[in-house]
C-alpha cells in the first residue's frame, strides 16, 4: 500500500508524487440554513490525480468551488503552499496557477476554438492597454509567445481540424475538450475538472482519460476531478474524496474507497431499521 | 532481361540524390510540415543534416549492414528521413501500414526480422512492445512523439531526437564509416522493402533495388514533366508503393518539395494550403469529394444550385476536350471562361485542386461520371495502372489521351504481353528484385526472362495501344452455364452509384449472380436527413425499406447495361442483400489499401450467401466484429434479401475466353 506518512510517495506505475499543495481543513460551507460542506478536512498531494465522488447533492461541486475561490467558506481554512489563503476572488486564485473547467460548458460560443483557447492567456499577458491597441512591442511579442503555447495544447488535445471553427458548431463532446485546452493553457499547477465526462459516450470517455492521464504525465498538472463514472474514477485516481450530504465519508485509494463499508451504504442504500 | 545500368557519374542510390539535391537545390524547400499551425520548411540541405545526423545516431546504436528497420506512422519528414538514414548506413527501410493491428504488425516484423524500428507515436509503440513479448529480435524502438511515453522502461527505447544528438556528438567517431557505407551503394542494392496487402494469403515482402527506384523515377517524371518547383502533398499511407515513389523516388529525383499535413483530420484544409501542383489520390478519395461536393450543392439555395448546374452541364461538353487541347467554338469557349470565374475556379480552390498540372487515380476502377467531372472542371485527372512489383507503373494515360476505361500506355520502359489465358504480363527495369524469403512465390510471378505476372486478365485495345483491365485474373470464372463471369466488372457499375459504397458479387459456377451491397453513410444518410427519416446506426439506415428500393433500382439500371455487353451478359444482377455492416479491413473483409478480400467474405458470410440462392426472403445472422482497440464484438440482424428485375440479354451466345 501506498505510505502516506512521509513526503510524497511513487505511485504503482512509477509515478513520482509529491508532498501536499493544497489542504483544505474543517471546511463548512452554509447557504443560510443549508449546510453544503460540513467539516471537511483533505489534503491534495503535488502531482496526483485526486478525485472526489459522490451521490448527488453531496456537496462535490461546492467543494470545488470553495478550491477556486468562487465560494468563501464560512469555517475551516485552505491551506496553499504552506501558507493560509485568505478569502479571494476566484481571478486572484487563477493567478496563483489554478484553471478549471465547468460541468455545463462555459464557451464563447460565437469565437472560434482558438479564440477560445487564447482566451485562457489572460493572466499571461501584462503588456499595457496602449502597446495592446496598436499591437506593438510587448503586446505584439506576448501575442506570439501565447499563441505559440495555444497551439501546443491544440496539439496536445488533437483539435487542430477544429482549430477555426466556431465553437457553437461543435458537438458536445468536443467542446469539453476545448475547455479542457482553454484551462490548460493557462499553464496550471492545479487543474479542476467538474465532470469531464458527464454525457459523453465510451469512446468519448475514453479518449478524455487518455487526456488526464497524459496532462498529469506531460506537465505533471495536478488535477482534481468529480466524476460519476465508477470506472473511470477507479482507473484514473490515485485517490478519492468520497462525499454524502456534505460530510466526507470516505478518503484513501480507490481500493480503500471501494471496500468501506459507508462508502457501499451511501451508494446502494442502506436499510433503516 | 538486360540490365539497366546508371550512366557513369550519375546518383546511384537514394542517399546519392541527396547528396546531388544538396549541391543543386541547396537552400531550396524539400519538405514542409504543418505543425502548431504554421508550416515548417527544410531546405535539402537542412534535410541532408537531419537525415546525416540519424544515420550517425544509427550507427551508434550499433546498426548493420542488411538490417531491417521498420517505419511505422502517419507522413512525418522525420520518417521519410528515417528510411534515408537507414539506407544510408546499408540498412533496409520496411515502412509498414499504421492502421494495422498488432497481429498483423507481428508477422510482418517477425518475417523481416527487424532490429530496429521507427515509430511515429505512442500508439505505435505500444503495438511495437505488445508484439515484442513474441519476437525477440526487436533490439531498440526509436519514437518520434514522445509523449505519453515518458515514464516508459527505455532501455530500448529512445526519442528519435536523442538518437540524432547522440549521432551529432559521436559524428567524429563514425563519420568515416558512414563515408564508407554510402560509398558502398549502387544500383543493385536494397532500396526498400514493401509488403503487399495482398487480397489473399499472407503479405509477401517485395524488395526493391535502387534501380527499381531510380529507374522507374527518371521515366516518370520525364513522362509528366515533372519539375523541382511542383508541390506534393504526402497524405497516403507509407507503407504503400506509391508513396514511396511520390514521396521518396520522384521526389529526390526531381528534388520537388514533399508537404505533409498536421493530422489526417486536417487534410483538407492543408491540402487548400498548399495546393499540390502533382496530386494522386484513390478512386474513394475522388467519390467521396464529389458526394461531399454533390450534397453540399443540394443543400445551397436555389439561386447558387441553378447556377452550378447551368455552368457544370456546360464545363461537361466543352472542359474535357479543352483539357486535351481539341479546338472548341468562341462562344462555348467564352461561356467556359465565365463559368470559371463564377463556378468553376471557386469550386476547384475548394478542393484544393486549383493548381493540380498532374493528377492520378489508380488501384480501382474510378467511375466515368466522377472522372468526367473533375475533367469537366479543367483538372488533368488520369488512371495509370500498377503494383508494387512493378515500383508502380506499368501502364499511364498520357496528355490528351485520357479515357475512364482503359488504363493508359505502357509507361516508358515498360514492356507488355497478354498471355492466352489473357492475364497480363510486363517487363521492366521497375520489376522487383524478389519476394522476400520466399523464393517459390518469386519463381511463380517472375520468369526467367523477367516477365512478371499481374494476376489481371485485360487486353491491348487495338488502334489505340490502351491497356483495358477486366477484372482479376483469379477471379474471372464460368458460370454454371459456361458464361464469362467478372464480378469487378459488376461491382464497379455498382459503386459508382454514390449512394453503393462497395459491392461483392457471387456468381462462379452458379446459374445466376447475386450481390452484397454496403451503402455510402454519407451520401444515404443526407437523403434521409432530407426525407425526414429517423436512423439510429449504419444497420437501421442499410435495413430501411425506401433504402432498399433505391439500391433496387441502382441494381435494375446495373443489370440493363450489363445486359447490353454480349460478352459479360450472365452477370447481371439476380438477387441481392444490403449488407448490416460496413465491410472493413479490421475484420478482414477488405486489405488494408481498401480491396475486396472475396475469399474471406465468402467463407464468413457463407449463411447469406446460401440464403440468397435457396430464394428465402429473409435470413437472420451473426457476425464478429473487431473494434479498433482490437477487442471483439458480435452483431446480429435478420436481412431482407431482395429480388431485383433482369434485363433481357441482347445476344446469348457463349464466349470461349477461359
Amino acid at each position: 500500500m501506498n505510505d502516506l506518512s512521509h513526503d510524497g510517495y511513487v505511485t504503482a506505475d512509477g509515478r513520482q508524487i509529491g508532498g501536499v499543495v493544497m489542504e483544505m481543513r474543517n471546511i463548512t460551507l452554509r447557504f443560510g440554513g443549508v449546510v453544503a460542506i460540513k467539516d471537511i478536512s483533505f489534503d491534495i498531494r503535488e502531482g496526483e490525480i485526486r478525485a472526489i465522488i459522490g451521490p448527488n447533492g453531496a456537496g462535490k461541486s461546492s467543494m470545488l468551488n470553495v478550491i477556486s475561490g468562487f465560494y468563501n467558506p464560512q469555517e475551516g481554512e485552505v491551506i496553499y503552499k504552506g501558507t493560509k489563503r485568505p478569502p479571494m476572488r476566484p481571478y486572484k486564485v487563477a493567478r496563483q496557477g489554478i484553471a478549471r473547467t465547468f460541468q455545463n460548458i462555459a464557451l464563447f460560443e460565437g469565437m472560434t476554438v482558438l479564440d477560445n483557447v487564447m482566451t485562457g492567456r489572460l493572466n499571461h499577458m501584462n503588456a499595457s492597454i496602449l502597446d495592446q491597441a496598436f499591437w506593438w512591442g510587448k503586446a505584439q511579442r506576448e501575442e506570439v509567445a501565447n499563441r505559440q503555447k495555444a497551439e501546443e495544447i491544440i496539439d496536445f488535445l488533437e483539435i487542430q481540424a477544429i482549430r477555426k471553427t466556431p465553437v457553437g458548431r461543435l458537438p458536445y463532446g468536443l467542446k469539453k475538450r476545448v475547455e479542457l485546452a482553454r484551462a490548460l493553457v493557462a499553464e496550471p499547477k492545479i487543474l479542476l475538472l467538474d465532470e469531464p465526462m458527464a454525457g459523453m459516450n465510451v469512446e468519448e470517455k475514453e479518449d478524455m482519460s487518455r487526456f488526464v492521464l497524459d496532462v498529469n504525465d506531460e506537465f505533471g498538472t495536478t488535477i482534481v476531478l468529480i466524476e460519476h463514472d465508477m470506472g473511470v474514477v477507479m482507473d484514473l485516481s490515485d485517490r478519492v474524496v468520497v462525499m454524502d450530504y456534505g460530510k466526507k465519508i470516505g478518503d484513501g485509494t480507490p481500493e480503500e474507497v471501494r471496500n468501506n463499508q459507508e462508502v457501499i451504504d451511501a451508494y446502494l442504500g442502506v436499510s433503516h431499521d | 532481361m538486360s540490365t539497366v545500368m546508371a550512366p557513369k557519374g550519375a546518383p546511384q542510390s537514394v542517399p546519392a540524390l541527396l547528396l546531388r539535391n544538396v549541391g543543386q537545390f541547396g537552400s531550396k524547400p524539400a519538405y514542409r510540415e504543418k505543425e502548431f499551425g504554421i508550416w515548417q520548411t527544410w531546405s535539402w540541405a537542412e534535410a541532408a543534416d537531419e537525415i546525416e545526423a540519424m544515420a550517425l545516431g544509427l550507427l551508434a546504436l550499433g546498426i548493420e549492414r542488411g538490417d531491417h528497420v521498420a517505419v511505422i506512422g502517419r507522413n512525418r519528414p522525420a520518417l521519410y528521413w528515417s528510411m534515408v538514414a537507414a539506407q544510408k548506413v546499408g540498412a533496409i527501410p520496411v515502412p509498414l501500414y499504421q492502421d494495422a493491428v498488432a497481429e498483423e504488425m507481428s508477422y510482418v516484423l517477425e518475417h523481416c526480422g527487424a532490429r530496429f524500428i521507427i515509430a511515429g507515436d505512442q500508439e505505435q509503440v505500444d503495438k511495437v512492445i505488445e508484439v515484442q513479448e513474441r519476437i525477440q529480435h526487436i533490439d531498440h524502438i526509436i519514437y518520434h512523439e514522445s509523449r505519453g511515453l515518458r515514464k516508459y522502461d527505455h532501455t530500448k527505447l529512445h526519442s528519435l531526437a536523442s538518437v540524432q544528438s547522440e549521432g551529432r556528438a559521436a559524428r567524429e567517431r563514425f563519420e568515416n564509416e558512414l563515408a564508407t557505407r554510402e560509398a558502398e551503394l549502387d544500383y543493385d542494392s536494397t532500396c526498400v522493402m514493401l509488403y503487399t496487402s495482398g487480397t489473399t494469403g499472407k503479405p509477401k515482402g517485395v524488395v526493391l533495388s535502387n534501380r527499381n527506384i531510380i529507374e522507374t523515377s527518371k521515366a516518370s517524371s520525364e513522362f509528366d514533366r515533372l519539375d523541382p518547383h511542383d508541390e506534393v502533398l504526402a497524405y497516403l499511407p507509407m507503407a504503400w508503393v506509391g508513396d514511396f515513389i511520390f514521396s521518396i523516388g520522384q521526389a529526390y529525383w526531381t528534388g520537388f518539395c514533399v508537404n505533409c499535413p498536421e493530422s489526417a483530420d486536417t487534410m483538407m484544409t492543408d491540402l487548400r494550403e498548399i495546393g499540390p501542383t502533382y496530386y494522386f489520390a484513390p478512386p474513394r478519395v475522388f467519390e467521396n469529394l464529389l458526394t461531399s461536393v454533390m450534397i453540399r450543392m443540394e443543400d445551397a439555395s436555389p439561386f447558387k444550385r441553378r447556377m452550378f448546374h447551368y455552368f457544370m452541364d456546360h464545363a461537361k461538353k466543352v472542359g474535357p476536350r479543352m483539357l486535351d487541347g481539341k479546338p472548341v467554338g468562341m462562344l462555348d469557349w467564352l461561356k467556359y471562361q465565365l463559368g470559371d470565374l463564377l463556378v468553376i475556379g471557386p469550386l476547384k480552390n475548394t478542393l484544393g485542386m486549383s493548381r493540380v498540372r498532374v493528377g492520378y487515380t489508380a488501384g480501382e476502377a474510378i467511375g466515368p461520371e466522377i472522372f468526367d467531372f473533375y475533367r469537366a472542371l479543367g483538372i488533368n485527372l488520369k488512371q495509370l495502372y500498377g503494383q508494387t512489383e512493378a515500383s508502380v507503373f506499368i501502364t499511364q494515360h498520357p496528355d490528351h489521351e485520357v479515357r475512364p476505361d482503359t488504363v493508359g500506355v505502357p509507361s516508358p520502359g515498360v514492356e507488355i504481353k497478354i498471355a492466352e489465358s489473357g492475364e497480363v504480363f510486363y517487363r521492366s527495369p521497375g520489376v522487383f528484385v524478389e519476394y522476400y524469403k520466399n523464393a517459390e512465390s518469386t519463381a511463380d510471378t517472375k520468369d526467367a526472362e523477367g516477365w512478371v505476372a499481374t494476376g489481371d486478365a485485360g487486353f491491348i485495345e487495338e488502334g489505340s495501344g490502351h491497356l483495358r483491365i477486366i477484372d482479376r485474373a483469379k477471379d474471372v470464372g464460368k458460370m454454371a452455364d459456361g458464361r464469362l463471369f467478372a464480378p469487378k466488372y459488376v461491382e464497379n457499375k455498382l459503386k459508382f452509384f454514390p449512394n453503393i459504397l462497395e459491392a461483392v458479387v457471387f456468381g462462379n459456377g452458379r446459374e445466376f449472380c447475386t450481390a452484397f451491397i454496403n451503402i455510402d453513410l454519407t451520401a444515404v444518410g443526407n437523403w434521409a436527413e432530407r426525407n425526414n427519416i429517423a436512423y439510429a446506426s449504419y444497420q437501421e439506415l442499410a435495413s430501411h425499406p425506401m433504402v432498399l428500393e433505391t439500391i433496387k433500382s441502382h441494381v435494375e439500371e446495373v443489370n440493363r447495361s450489363v445486359a447490353e455487353d454480349a460478352m459479360l451478359s450472365g452477370c447481371q444482377v439476380h438477387r441481392f442483400l444490403v449488407l448490416h455492416k460496413e465491410l472493413d479491413a479490421d475484420d478482414g473483409e477488405l486489405t488494408r489499401t481498401r480491396k475486396v478480400r472475396r475469399r474471406i467474405i465468402e467463407e464468413k458470410f457463407a449463411d447469406l450467401i446460401e440464403a440468397l440462392y435457396s430464394g428465402k426472403s429473409e435470413q437472420y445472422t451473426e457476425t464478429e466484429v473487431t473494434y479498433e482497440d482490437g477487442r471483439k464484438g458480435k452483431i446480429t440482424a435478420t436481412l431482407k434479401l431482395c429480388d431485383a428485375a433482369v434485363a433481357a440479354e441482347v445476344d446469348h451466345h457463349k464466349v470461349a475466353a477461359e
